[in-house]
């Protein structure tokens, strides 16, 4: 099978057929290729196994600055000997002439009986005729070297001196074709490329995955005729409870389980019949002394039910569909399963012959649309809706069924004093419970943690 | 919720007719989840306003309506013997003015039951009782008390041996050392009298809302029981006490009254109370077409006592079932009677036509613009800490609002600003391949009249060559795509950015955020590796709608 390879590639391997050990340098000059050109088309035939990397540290020598010197004029002992060709000559005649290097120059001819010398004269001794170090500076010349390459024992005598011959050790590369390779034939149908080969990540950018869930849950109620409305997420105590029947004295409104804002009161709550209204409903029913201050305390609300009972004691409509979403607070040690703060649909109808029949089958048209239509319905209770229920749904996963929204008909002990008289259906619950449904997570802190390894990969599973 | 173990053996006994399937399919139908099973036990979650279920005596009574083995309303048989009095001292007005009771005669107690009644009274005085403030209990062995008994206040000198201890204590020993006495005492604020309720040979018998005395200890071999509730109000009182009298005479006891008097106390009534509902009501609210004897015999089964009475039936509603307060309450019986499994959902054409918010839509909008300029959505909670607030993002704090006691270290605040999430987001992934771009938006918070929420619109990025350049341009970008604005920058300085590479963002002539390179201290204490750079908006409501 022929293989399509990119042109890099190519060059390369067929400039490793005619000369199948090759450095990196000597496959630029071989296939005009730069240097980058060809350090990527190595990486790229290493990981389809076609090309082998050894790679291996050399020594290589050059001439140092009195080395390139010595071609030119000659080494040292050299240039002595060459003053000497012509007879004896004094001893301060040689230093003016040779300069700085008159000192080793001396003790090296002196050392190989090379020169003769009295207090005042030097003459020539047995000249030699080739001085070793001065074949290996014309060897070497303007090139780099390996080591091994040169006479070793001369050489280390020449390293001794200063800036001579100067050693580096340098990585090299050899790189040569492996077997398949070498039996590979190349394609030329020209311009293609390999299509098969794996290719780098890249991550999208996205909206956040509980986003995606909250949108499309609006989308769903948009859809069946509800429209949105939003309010505050610090409300006061009066319509986060009192407005909807929990007593002032009711455990809900405790510390422990309520986000109450450090010493924050609200002025105005509500006008003043509405404070009339919920304080005389409280006392009648409930046996305490009402007490506008407790009402007055702002809290996170706890649930997005008092924008909607803000919203019907302000417009007090004979008919409507409206829902609010957003987040709610509860004062509760975060697990796997709780967190602080969560986000929360709740919506209502009002209607004057609406029925809980009706909000049973918004339940279960509001399933049906995100996927879910194993469901049921047990009672249950909640302070401001009488009859109360909620729904369970089946969750395959786990093999059980598991509690999604709560939902009721408005107490009229929560309507009368507002001045709504059609009965209200409504209904609310958390959304990270179903996005938790539909990404497959166990644990609700995931949704905030923005990890990163989580939010470029999450997929819905259903 | 409160959560009641029953074992569905005693259940069985108790209901009579009835299999285990059956009873534990109908359990969340009365309202009762079941929260674990193991076997014969079961543990089950009941609604804090049916104290009643807080037994299995009660439990039987609401599964027995439902089934159809026993229907209508428990009726207390009290015996008016005569012979049981408590006499109430001026005194205690002041501190729980209220005392009533009622004795409990022949019945069998073995630990099981003594195990429901503990639960039954916990739950009350929890529930009902709000942690005893408002009514508190004490059962008695009957026969270690002589009658009658006097309900006044005593010193805190006052000593007697009180429940589960062999040591003669003083009231005030009470109330520092034992542990129902540390977390009840501040009931009793610093009254410098405490109420006590003696006998005729002046032991004690009670002190309330506290602990009993030993000596009146219930236990196996107990077989005639005294109740006496105290609270804060004579009705409060008396609905405590109806829950335990028909218990207890569930329980198999013959209860017998208690003469109370003196100081505005009267024996308690346990009466039925009338009320009415309208079959009209009833069929609207549930959707049904249910005639007036299905709906009596619904009625029933929720075991309340109903009949025909002109257009409307009249119910008669035992005094433990002071959790109905109006007519809207008989409908749900009716449905619990009916069987909410047996309601249909029915789905009605919507009249209305649906519209989102425009906020909601623009700030959608906004994510899909920032997407596509390849930001990331991230979201962080509304409640930080300082640290993140504050100290690593070095700001200064000004008009941020605290929560009180959060059960979380890392909640502790309410933010000011979405971009010091967003940094710390930013060094949990210091592992994460770059470029790392993310946005957020969200509320903000700070005090005002008496709180301002806006909301605010924050992106950071961070790579190798993140300069001032591109967040200016990503945002100039996203300000003109998103909503036809047109930005200026003007030199700032501000902590969490880098000298020199700050700037207000200027809409106009007003000052709507801050951009820049995050300062490299931050960078550092986060220890992040590449350069950050950001910004922060604020988007007013008029912005947002201008889309």
């Amino acid at each position: 099978m022929s293989q399509v390879f990119h042109d890099i590639e190519k060059k390369i391997i067929s400039s490793l057929k005619d000369n199948p050990k090759q450095s990196s340098e000597s496959l630029e000059r071989s296939t005009g290729l730069s240097a980058d050109q060809v350090r990527r088309g190595i990486e790229w035939l290493k990981l389809k196994d076609l090309a082998i990397v050894n790679e291996s540290q050399a020594s290589l020598v050059s001439l140092g600055k009195n080395g390139l010197e010595s071609i030119q004029k000659g080494l040292p002992e050299r240039q002595l000997l060459n003053l000497l060709k012509d007879g004896q000559k004094k001893l301060s005649y040689l230093q003016k002439e040779l300069g700085p290097v008159f000192g080793p120059a001396m003790g090296l001819a002196r050392k190989n009986n090379w020169i003769k010398s009295d207090s005042d004269f030097v003459s020539l001794g047995n000249e030699p005729a080739e001085i070793p170090a001065e074949k290996i500076i014309l060897q070497i010349g303007d090139q780099h070297i390996h080591k091994e390459k040169i006479d070793s024992s001369e050489l280390s005598a020449l390293l001794r001196r200063p800036d001579f011959v100067v050693e580096e050790i340098v990585k090299t590369r050899e790189i040569s074709l492996s077997d398949t390779a070498k039996s590979l034939e190349m394609s030329d149908s020209t311009g293609a490329i390999d299509v098969e080969a794996k290719v780098p990540q890249v991550f999208v950018a996205r909206t956040h995955p509980l986003k995606d869930t909250i949108d499309e849950i609006r989308e769903i109620f948009v859809t069946l005729g509800f429209s949105e409305i939003i309010g505050d997420m610090a409300q006061s105590s009066f319509w986060n409870f009192d407005a909807l029947f929990t007593p002032q004295d009711h455990p809900a409104r405790e510390l422990q389980d309520t986000f109450y804002l450090d010493g924050i009161s609200a002025r105005k709550v509500a006008t003043p019949q509405q404070i009339r209204n919920v304080s005389d409903s409280h006392k009648r029913n409930w046996r305490y002394q009402w007490d506008i201050n407790e009402a007055r305390k702002m809290v996170l609300r706890t649930h997005t039910t008092c924008v909607t009972i803000k919203h019907l004691a302000e417009t007090k409509p004979d008919e409507a569909r409206v829902f609010s979403l957003g987040r709610v607070f509860r004062n509760e040690k975060v697990s796997y399963k709780h967190l602080v703060e969560f986000n929360q649909i709740e919506g209502v109808v009002v209607g004057k012959d609406v029925s809980l029949r009706d909000l049973m089958g918004i339940q279960r048209e509001f399933y049906k649309r995100i996927g879910i239509t194993k469901i049921k319905f047990w009672p249950t209770f909640f302070p401001y809706t009488e009859p109360s229920l909620q729904t369970m749904v089946y969750n395959e996963r786990l093999g059980k069924w598991v509690e999604l929204f709560g939902m009721g008909i408005f107490r009229p002990e929560v309507t009368r004093p507002l001045g709504i008289t059609k009965p209200v259906l409504a209904w609310g619950g958390g959304i990270e419970r179903i996005a938790m449904l539909k990404y497959g997570l166990d644990d609700v802190r995931e949704f905030y943690n923005n990890d990163l390894g989580w939010l470029r990969s999450a997929s819905k599973c259903q | 919720m409160p959560v009641v173990e029953l074992s569905y053996s005693r259940l069985q006994k108790l209901i009579g007719r009835s299999s285990k399937k059956q009873i534990s399919d109908s359990l969340p139908f009365l309202g009762l989840d079941i929260e674990s099973e193991d076997k014969d036990l079961v543990r089950i979650e009941y609604s804090p306003n049916r104290p009643d279920y807080s037994t299995d005596f009660g439990i039987a009574l609401g599964m027995q309506g439902l089934l159809g083995i026993k229907t209508g309303a428990v009726r207390l048989k009290i015996k008016r013997s005569r012979k049981y009095s408590i006499n109430v001292k001026p005194d205690v007005a002041r501190i729980r003015p209220f005392v009533t009771g009622i004795v409990a005669k022949d019945g069998k107690i073995d630990d099981k039951i003594i195990k429901q009644l503990v639960a039954m009274q916990e739950d009350l005085h929890f529930g009902i009782g709000r942690k005893r403030k408002k009514s508190s209990i004490g059962i008695h062995d009957l026969d270690q008390i002589s009658f009658p008994l006097t309900y006044s206040t005593t010193s805190k000198n006052h000593k007697f041996i009180p429940l589960n201890s062999d040591k003669i204590l003083s009231i005030s020993q009470i109330l520092q050392s034992t542990d129902v006495g540390k977390d009840y005492g501040g009931i009793l604020a610093n009254s410098p009298k405490m109420p006590i309720i003696t006998d005729s040979e002046n032991e004690i018998v009670s002190f309330p809302p506290i602990i009993n005395a030993a000596v009146t200890t219930v236990t196996p071999k107990t077989k005639n029981l005294f109740v006496e509730v105290t609270g804060i109000s004579k009705a409060d009182a008396e609905d405590m006490l109806s829950v335990v009298a028909t218990i207890l005479q569930s329980a198999g006891f013959s209860l017998e009254d208690v003469k109370i008097s003196g100081s505005k106390n009267s024996a308690p009534k346990l009466e039925s109370r009338k009320m009415s509902v309208s079959p009209i009501l009833v069929n609207q609210i549930l959707g049904l077409d249910l005639s007036r004897s299905k709906i009596i015999s619904c009625l029933k089964k929720s075991r309340l006592d109903a009949s025909q009475k002109g257009k409307d039936i009249l119910c008669m509603i035992p005094p433990y079932r002071f959790d109905i307060f109006g007519p809207m309450d008989l409908v749900e019986e009716v449905a619990l009677g009916y069987g909410i499994q047996n309601l249909e959902p029915a789905l009605r054409p919507s009249q209305t036509i649906g519209q989102t918010s425009p906020i909601s839509q623009s700030l959608k909008y906004l994510s899909h613009v920032m997407v596509g300029l390849g930001y990331l959505e991230a979201l962080n909670s509304s409640l930080t800490s300082r640290r993140v607030l504050h100290e690593m993002a070095n700001r200064k704090p000004s008009k941020t609002i605290s929560v009180r006691d959060s059960k979380s270290q890392e909640h502790t605040i309410l933010r000011d600003s979405i971009l010091p999430g967003l940094l710390e987001n930013l060094s949990r992934n210091i592992h994460k391949s770059y470029p790392q771009k993310m946005f957020e938006t969200g509320s903000v918070f700070s005090e005002g009249n008496p709180v301002e929420e806006k909301t605010s619109f924050s992106a950071i990025s961070a790579h190798q060559d993140a300069n001032f350049t591109e967040i200016k341009s990503i945002l100039q970008s996203a300000l003109k795509t998103g909503f036809g604005l047109d930005i200026r920058t003007k030199t700032a300085s501000h902590g969490t950015f880098e000298d020199g590479r700050c700037a207000y963002v200027l809409i106009g002539n007003k000052t709507i955020g801050i951009i820049g390179e995050i300062n490299s201290q931050i960078i550092e204490n986060y220890k992040i590796r590449v350069p950050v750079i950001g910004f922060e908006i604020s988007l007013s409501d008029s912005i947002l709608k201008s889309v």
